[in-house]
């Protein structure tokens, strides 16, 4: 039972994280890439954290605690890091698939709100 | 079935840092490469868990730690350098 629901949370981790990097490569424009690691990777990795934790902690040394710091510094962390990169991505003006609003279309047009 | 499991994990996990490797060398604009460095320190720290799983020792999580601490520096100093010019002003 252990270990059928060991290997099940590390398939799904690894997969996860799989599927996180094949959306940085398939996705067509940045902002949509952004969405692949951010949010896939994280949940892999969190999944195989806690799969290590249980392995870890059923081998007889006790409870393992280690990996709660790296989970909690991965989910505190990731956030902060896509949110600094669409930044700077939106500073360096990347191409984007989508329309600004017509707000500041027409904010453009007159000259008069461009930052 | 879990050393098994671990095996097909890894696999899975070096074929998403291919992926992300060639994120980083084609990756048309700058902000595409920072952000394929990201998840690379992501997939390494996957790869160091799983790693640590496969040989039975704990050793491994002090090396992930790290390279947690100090992807996220680095990410974050690379977007600081493109917001401002700058690292520290």
């Amino acid at each position: 039972m252990l270990e059928i629901t060991l290997s099940a949370l590390i398939i799904i981790g690894a997969l996860f994280t799989f599927i996180g990097s094949l959306g940085l490569v398939r996705m067509p424009d940045f902002y949509t890439r952004l969405h692949g690691p951010t949010k896939a990777t994280t949940l892999g990795v969190g999944s195989l954290l806690i799969a290590s934790m249980i392995y870890f902690s059923t081998q007889g040394q006790g409870v393992s605690f280690h990996e709660i710091l790296v989970t909690l510094f991965l989910f505190i962390t990731a956030p902060v890091s896509a949110h600094l990169l669409s930044k700077a991505a939106l500073h360096l003006g990347v191409e984007s698939l989508s329309k600004p609003p017509p707000e500041v279309e027409r904010a453009d047009a007159d000259g008069a709100g461009t930052p | 079935m879990l050393s098994t499991a671990i095996l097909i994990a890894f696999a899975l996990v070096s074929a998403a840092i291919g992926l992300t490797l060639w994120r980083l060398l084609t990756g048309p604009d700058t902000p595409d490469r920072i952000l394929a460095l990201d998840t690379l320190y992501v997939n390494a720290i996957a790869l160091l868990v799983l790693l640590g799983m496969h040989l039975s020792s704990a050793l491994y999580f002090e090396a992930a730690i790290l390279i947690a601490m100090m992807g996220f520096v680095g990410t974050v100093a690379l977007c600081k350098y493109l917001l401002r010019g700058d690292i520290i002003e």
